[in-house]
């Protein structure tokens, strides 16, 4: 198993409480328009994602995550910066 | 029929095409757009436009030509009548004139504004003062300022509009943690780089639910991370505390805040913003804190008014006392009418009553404006966790009398919509 497959299981794990439409997650799957978060959902599982890898993604970052993949890629950038 | 060309139908923006074409930049706004036409076609009045034609005190008006109780104001402490502080102004009016066409920094400096800054450093017992145009660019201005690129401002979820947009003026990291949860911040603050500028920004209370934070444990938490910390008095000044401080006064964190910021537009009773800190190189934001700088000063009738309220409200204990006694009797009694109220005991001069969608929320508030009360209506994203609120603040000028009606209103509205039994 991949890093990458590592963390997208672990980040799906902390979306399913919040995927109230079942959405079927790929790298593409994107917060706002698949998965139809507002700000809100948004700040709940931002919170909680960075409490289960231990690391702090700033609301600067996140205006620049719009899919699954690329918040996989953040949080495995920030691992490896810690 | 060349004549029929001109007529208003016909050159009515309507029937042309959109000068923007495909690339309307407001098209943005179209779902909010859409529910707002479809929430005003099922013929509730529109919550934000109302119109005040007559404004008989601090706690009553003429709206659609009734006599109605203002309980939606900020107005804590019915300063805006005060006959001191509008003959203060009208003194200031008739002296310096309308405006000072001017920033602070060059032609915008008169006697009055200076007195105004010393009537806040008497007020909080600090060495400085600053003042801004408004409240909304304090916040924009210190924050910015103080926090810069690589700097992280760390905030509580539910922070205040202009306390978000001051972070990002600045380009400074922004990290956000649980409302009021103190382990929140310590875990947040913990993952920051040691080395790296923090401002820890707090506020007293919070406006959409009027709950007060737990200051004393966020200090400690910040203080532990070695963050500077901010506090945002706007909802807490001029009742809180020995002498009407804010929350941070009352709570005994005067020696840890380091930045109060705060606002002419709520107790104070006019407009305009300020910070007070002890800081020894405070003076310098002056020079370089943009929205101060590069914004008209206040009008000299606007600083004499505020320096003469902020002056009567050092010693405003028994309407202080009032203010509660009027926060705590709506409290128990909308509660004892069965509504749901966000907070479990009246934490501040603001009454949140909780209801479960638009519908019902924008139901109830016409029913009260109807039966001759004002309140707020909030809605997401203003108000957190997607509430619908109807927010009610208190006046110290709130007679006795007018509370009771006040429950009655709202007894009979809340009963009418069906939202209480």
């Amino acid at each position: 198993m991949t890093d990458h497959d590592e963390i997208f299981e672990r980040v799906a794990e902390q979306i399913e409480p919040f995927n109230k439409k079942g959405v079927d997650l790929t790298d593409a799957t994107t917060f706002a328009g698949d998965l139809e978060w507002d700000s809100l959902t948004v700040m709940d599982f931002v919170a909680a994602v960075e409490d289960e890898f231990d690391i702090l993604i700033t609301m600067n970052m996140q205006a620049e995550i719009d899919t699954v993949g690329q918040l996989v890629a953040t949080i495995s950038k920030l691992k490896k910066a810690a | 029929m060349t004549d029929a060309i001109d007529t208003p139908e016909d050159i009515s923006l309507a029937n042309l095409p959109n000068p923007a074409g495909a690339h309307d930049l407001l098209s943005k706004f179209k779902p909010l757009i859409n529910e707002r036409e479809a929430l005003l076609a099922t013929g509730v009045r529109d919550p934000f436009s109302i119109v005040m034609t007559e404004v008989k005190s601090p706690t009553l008006a003429v709206i659609q030509g009734k006599d109605t109780i203002l309980l939606g104001t900020y107005n804590y402490m019915g300063m805006t009548f005060d006959p001191d502080v509008v003959a203060a102004g009208k003194k200031a009016l008739d002296e310096f004139g309308a405006g000072t066409t001017g920033s602070r920094v060059l032609n915008g400096t008169y006697q009055g504004h200076r007195e105004c800054e010393d009537a806040l450093k008497e007020f909080y017992g600090t060495k400085h003062a600053i003042v801004f145009s408004t409240g909304y660019q304090a916040n924009l201005g210190i924050i910015s300022t103080l926090a810069g690129k690589g700097d992280y401002v760390i905030l509580d979820a539910d922070s205040h509009a202009s306390i978000y947009d001051g972070c990002w003026l600045g380009n400074a990291e922004i990290v956000r943690f649980r409302h009021n949860s103190v382990e929140d911040l310590d875990k947040r603050l913990g993952r920051l780089p040691k080395e790296a500028g923090k401002l820890v920004v707090l506020e007293g209370v919070y406006s959409m639910f009027g709950d007060v934070a737990p200051l004393p444990e966020m200090v400690t938490v910040a203080k532990k991370h070695g963050a500077m910390i901010l506090c945002d008095e706007a909802h807490g000044m001029g009742f809180f505390g020995p002498n009407g401080r804010g929350v941070y006064e009352e709570m005994g964190c005067e020696d840890d805040i380091d930045f109060v910021v705060g606002t002419f537009s709520k107790s104070v009773g006019t407009v305009g913003g300020f910070c007070v800190s002890n800081h020894p190189d405070f003076e310098v934001l002056r020079l370089v804190c943009r929205p101060y700088v590069f914004t008209a000063s206040l009008p000299p009738s606007v600083v004499a008014t505020a320096a003469a309220s902020i002056r009567k409200l050092m010693h405003a204990g028994d309407k202080r006392a009032h203010l509660w006694k009027n926060s705590k009797r709506l409290h128990q009694g909308l509660r004892d009418l069965g509504y749901h109220i966000a907070t479990q005991t009246a934490q501040s001069a603001i009454i949140a009553v909780m209801l479960p969608d638009q519908e019902t929320a924008v139901g109830l508030w016409q029913a009260l404006l109807e039966g001759g009360l004002y309140v707020n209506l909030a809605r997401p994203p203003a108000t957190p966790a997607g509430t619908y609120l109807l927010r009610c603040s208190l006046c110290a000028e709130h007679s006795d009398e007018q509370v009771g009606q006040i429950i009655e209103i709202f007894a009979t509205a809340g009963r009418a919509v069906g939202c209480i039994s």
